[in-house]
């Protein structure tokens, strides 16, 4: 595959991205961040959300396995969640937080677990959806092209 | 946005770059805001709570402000739901203060409640901006800002 192939292919799987709901524009906010000056910005701070991100669902499996539920506190972590989903643009997890915090506030804990399967499970979806995206990138770059900054949703 | 009709703030610079203190315990929030604000040409301070943006602020009793002579703070930008002192708790602290008064303090949310934007406004904050931030609203911020 040469260069121009990849980036096509690069872009393709960006649009799929947004189309299929996984990413909303403010994953196009962070990658128009990225400069010659911050050429890793979008990875190092994906990177952050995968690690915050891990590090919450951990918490919240550990807070709602407990005999009495403290629901303030797992609201906390879905809060914190639907907060660093929002600003990296992961629209399904964000989504999935949404519906989490109602049922936290209506104290169900049937609900919330159910909630938090659907947010690990979006969580994982999303995680490897970047990490193919980030692949793409390293050999488009190891193979000397750069990645495309504009994409345009025509055709 | 939202902001008061008569925004006659301005923010003092020294040597015309902004120092803004960003406050938000988030932490992919926190690399964002720092990224749009030096996008905008700020110098960025970040902090992950009141008490530690206090501290940098000098506006802690005994607390040496690390940033004093050196570095004057023009703006703080900070999220509203933070545990132990919110930002509208660490607005009010700074407005309440003798020396920092007159900074202009931003305040940031993910949740659009006109009675928390109202609260924050009457107490003197220039301005609320919803999040996520992106970089048109710190571009807006700071060319107000800077006139």
């Amino acid at each position: 595959m040469d260069v121009g192939q990849m980036q096509r292919q690069w872009i393709d799987y960006t649009k799929s991205l947004f189309l299929e709901g996984f990413l909303d524009g403010q994953f196009l906010q962070l990658q128009q961040l990225q400069d010659e000056n911050n050429p890793d910005f979008v990875v190092e701070v994906v990177s952050l959300f995968f690690e915050d991100s891990e590090r919450l669902l951990k918490d919240l499996t550990f807070a709602i396995d407990q005999n009495g539920v403290d629901f303030k506190k797992v609201d906390a972590h879905v809060h914190q969640l639907k907060g660093s989903s929002s600003s990296i643009g992961a629209q399904r997890v964000k989504n999935c937080c949404i519906a989490f915090r109602n049922f936290c506030e209506e104290q169900n804990t049937d609900a919330c677990l159910r909630c938090l399967q659907q947010v690990k499970q979006e969580y994982c979806l999303v995680k490897n959806k970047l990490e193919t995206l980030f692949r793409l990138e390293q050999q488009i770059v190891a193979a000397g092209g750069s990645i495309p900054t504009e994409l345009s949703f025509s055709g | 946005m939202a902001a008061p009709s008569s925004s006659n703030w301005v923010m003092e610079t020294a040597h015309d770059v902004p120092h803004v203190l960003a406050v938000d315990d988030n932490l992919i929030d926190r690399k964002l805001v720092e990224k749009l604000l030096r996008n905008s040409s700020c110098k960025v301070t970040t902090a992950e709570n009141g008490p530690r943006a206090l501290e940098l602020l000098g506006l802690t009793s005994g607390g040496q402000n690390s940033m004093n002579g050196r570095s004057k703070v023009n703006l703080v930008i900070t999220d509203y739901c933070m545990p132990g002192m919110t930002g509208y708790e660490l607005l009010k602290k700074i407005k309440e203060s003798s020396v920092m008064k007159e900074v202009p303090v931003v305040i940031m949310s993910s949740e659009n409640i006109p009675t928390r934007i109202n609260k924050c406004l009457e107490e003197g904050a220039q301005m609320f901006i919803l999040k996520p931030l992106k970089q048109s609203d710190v571009k807006k911020l700071t060319c107000q800002l800077m006139n």
